[in-house]
């Protein structure tokens, strides 16, 4: 039924993984063979690793520097222009009257906001999907955002909560959402599919849910309810990002790791198991990470569309099919910063939040990605 | 069961063309005589129409309301509650029966088990056509949306469709759910940003959005009529060409069909039915989802008899829904879009457990 259309990304990601086998193996495989030949195929594996080692490294390189730039514009450009020696100065605790206060309480959290959240959320995404293997089961789609927003929205809507209550009670959604998925899913070979099905019907529900509570609430509420529920970075405070901060700086190192014993898990969960890696625990634990960056970030900016079901598979072409959650965290870093800055300045006088800008644009990229996978089928085929 | 034989529909046991299967003897698997549907269908349909005039916010007693129904001398209160019931009630059953059998369509065309108009997109462009009629022309009747709806839902489906036909044959139903959330997420962009700065048209548009068949004219249906003609037309003429398309486009061919035109003319019918449905009572998830794994499970894989099947599901579904509505949060109501999702929800946690997707 539903399976990655990424048939060519994988193919290379396998044939990357030869590559980076050690070579010391290849050279003991090989060492029954003819001295030059063997010698010259260790040549050509080393080689091969140092172009992708190279290749990732430029690449890092590069989307940091995006990140960078992206960042600075979003906190010193607009509709106030600070140079760059002045924020420093007001960071270090100088206040420049005017200025200060545009700069500390609004484009500087929200510049930090955005690439906390994006990262979040992509690196969420992006491990989610290595980890299903598909393309479909990031987090937004399996309805674990929506477990938040539910929550939070209930919370705000019927019991008149506000502040850390609500973000606590956005968390239980989350987690809920994924521990309803995990147990129903069930084990065994088909539970990732289970998964992404018991994940597309929650999502429906809780969706209806949202619109009864919208329904329910005074119209006021309401209309502050659905500015969080587009996603939007503008009520972003400093505590709001320490705490996300927090999260991200211990979840996105973490997940890193972790992920990396997924390539075993693609070999099967028997094989898996034969050669040292606890596939059920291994999955748990990534599925405790996700929800976590998931929900905090969730919790403090809303679900931002798209974040976490794109930057995955950008991140993949980018890297020609390996998954890379730093990559990931720096595209959805980076996506999230241009469109905070084109949703605050795009329609002079109005402020979208980032939810309409990300859903907006992510629509052709998630085209482009169709047609760019249909063309490299073809091409194989 | 059926369903795994569903999910590879190359599998021999799905094989809808065998000749006992059709001469519509009783055999396993539950293959019931086609008039014992009928009856069993219009039995049903007609406890569920009961049922959602008996009962309601307001409790009648049943001799005042059969008083009404048979143009008896009543209150004029009275008589105006049994009137809006037999609106809701007739919304409900068209709808019904719409999304029912469009779901069957969809889900047999894709051979994808979880097509449906939520999931491809087709409610969400019918839900951003309404908000920009609300916005620009400043509507807030029913019968003012149902233009915009239709509009909405055929532009949303058709892009779906454009888009997943990029993909290669094998990665369709995948693309088309892909495609569908693109459609899904964008549209769902363009409403936020019109509703965020729109207060007004939110108040209007949250009203629409949770699906309902409450508070409608019947006479609206009028309005859709030839829609709905069309597409129960096309749909129902569709139950042979979906069981030669479970077997495969290639194999389908070579007995003969026309595939392209035949499943062109399919989907158009399906779309017309969704989009009626959807101007008729808003977004109405899982109904189209759940009927026809529920026929399918008591009538077997043949589709004409699961589209028979769903004619009377559908509409029992709906009005059902609508009448539990009414009652669990009685003085104020649940639409019948929220209840069917809470009630689909873990009937579609029950199918996927027992299914072996791979």
């Amino acid at each position: 039924m539903i399976q990655p259309p990424e048939t060519q990304p994988r193919a290379v990601e396998r044939g990357e993984r030869a590559a980076d086998a050690p070579a010391d193996t290849a050279g003991s495989l090989l060492s029954t063979g003819s001295g030059a030949d063997a010698s010259a195929t260790i040549r050509e594996i080393r080689a091969v690793r140092r172009t992708v080692r190279r290749r990732r490294l430029v690449l890092t390189v590069v989307l940091g520097l995006l990140v960078v730039g992206l960042f600075l514009a979003r906190a010193l450009l607009g509709d106030y222009r600070i140079s760059f020696v002045d924020g420093i100065r007001m960071i270090s605790g100088t206040t420049i009257p005017g200025a200060s206060f545009i700069f500390m309480e609004s484009t500087l959290p929200r510049a930090c906001m955005a690439v906390l959240a994006g990262a979040a959320f992509a690196s969420a995404g992006a491990a989610f999907q290595s980890m299903l293997r598909n393309p479909l089961a990031s987090p937004d789609v399996l309805g674990i955002n929506l477990g938040a927003s539910a929550a939070a929205v209930f919370a705000v809507v019927l019991l008149g909560w506000s502040g850390m209550p609500v973000t606590l009670v956005a968390f239980a959604g989350a987690v809920a959402v994924a521990v309803t998925i995990h147990a129903f899913a069930g084990r065994g070979g088909a539970a990732t599919g289970r998964m992404i099905l018991v994940g597309v019907g929650l999502a429906a529900v809780l969706s209806s849910v949202v619109h009864w509570l919208l329904l329910r609430a005074d119209i006021y509420r309401a209309q502050d309810a659905l500015v969080w529920l587009t996603g939007s970075l503008g009520t972003v405070t400093w505590g709001e990002i320490a705490r996300l901060g927090a999260v991200v700086l211990v979840g996105l190192p973490l997940l890193t790791v972790v992920t990396r014993q997924l390539g075993v898990l693609s070999l099967g969960d028997d094989l898996a198991t034969g050669l040292g890696v606890r596939a059920h625990r291994l999955r748990l634990v990534i599925t405790a990470i996700v929800v976590l960056l998931t929900a905090s970030a969730t919790a403090v900016c809303g679900p931002i569309a798209f974040v976490g079901f794109l930057s995955g598979p950008i991140a993949r072409r980018l890297t020609h099919g390996r998954t890379s959650i730093p990559t990931a965290a720096l595209v959805g870093a980076a996506m999230v910063l241009a469109a905070d800055y084109v949703s605050a300045y795009a329609v002079p006088g109005t402020a979208f939040p980032v939810g309409v800008v990300t859903g907006l644009a992510g629509a052709p990229v998630l085209v482009w990605l169709l047609v760019a996978g249909r063309r490299s089928i073809a091409e194989k085929g | 069961m059926t369903l795994r034989a569903e999910l590879e529909p190359g599998m021999p046991s799905a094989q809808p063309a065998a000749p006992a299967h059709l001469s519509g003897k009783v055999g396993r698997g539950g293959r019931l005589p086609v008039a014992v549907i009928v009856a069993a269908g219009l039995a049903t349909v007609v406890a569920a129409a009961a049922l959602s005039l008996l009962l309601g916010t307001q409790s009648l007693p049943p001799s005042q309301i059969l008083g009404a129904l048979t143009g008896g001398t009543v209150s004029d209160q009275v008589s105006g509650i049994v009137d809006s019931r037999i609106d809701r009630t007739l919304i409900g059953l068209v709808v019904g029966a719409a999304v029912g059998i469009c779901g069957v369509v969809l889900q047999g065309l894709t051979r994808n088990p979880l097509a449906e108009p939520g999931i491809l997109g087709i409610n969400a462009g019918a839900a951003l056509a309404v908000v920009v009629g609300i916005k620009l022309f400043a509507l807030s009747t029913v019968g003012g949306y149902v233009w915009f709806a239709l509009l909405g839902a055929c532009l949303s489906a058709v892009v779906v469709q454009l888009l997943a036909l990029l993909a290669p044959v094998r990665a369709q139903p995948v693309t088309m759910a892909l495609a569908g959330a693109a459609v899904m997420a964008t549209s769902t962009s363009v409403v936020g940003a019109i509703l965020v700065s729109d207060q007004g048209a939110l108040d209007v548009f949250r009203f629409w959005q949770v699906g309902s068949v409450a508070g409608r004219d019947a006479g609206i249906i009028l309005d859709v009529a030839p829609f709905l003609v069309v597409g129960f037309v096309l749909c129902l003429a569709s139950g042979s060409l979906l069981n030669t398309v479970a077997l495969g486009d290639d194999l389908a061919r070579g007995l003969g069909q026309r595939v392209i035109l035949h499943r062109l003319a399919a989907a158009a019918g399906a779309i017309l039915l969704a989009a009626s449905a959807t101007a008729l009572a808003g977004p109405i998830t899982f109904v189209g989802l759940v009927v026809p794994h529920v026929v399918r499970a008591i009538v077997g894989p043949d589709h004409r008899r699961i589209l028979l099947g769903s004619l009377f599901a559908g509409p029992a579904l709906v009005v059902v829904a609508d009448t539990i509505g009414r009652l669990v949060a009685a003085p104020s109501e649940v639409q019948a879009g929220i209840v069917c999702a809470v009630v689909g929800a873990p009937f579609l946690v029950a199918l996927v457990r027992r299914m072996n997707v791979a």
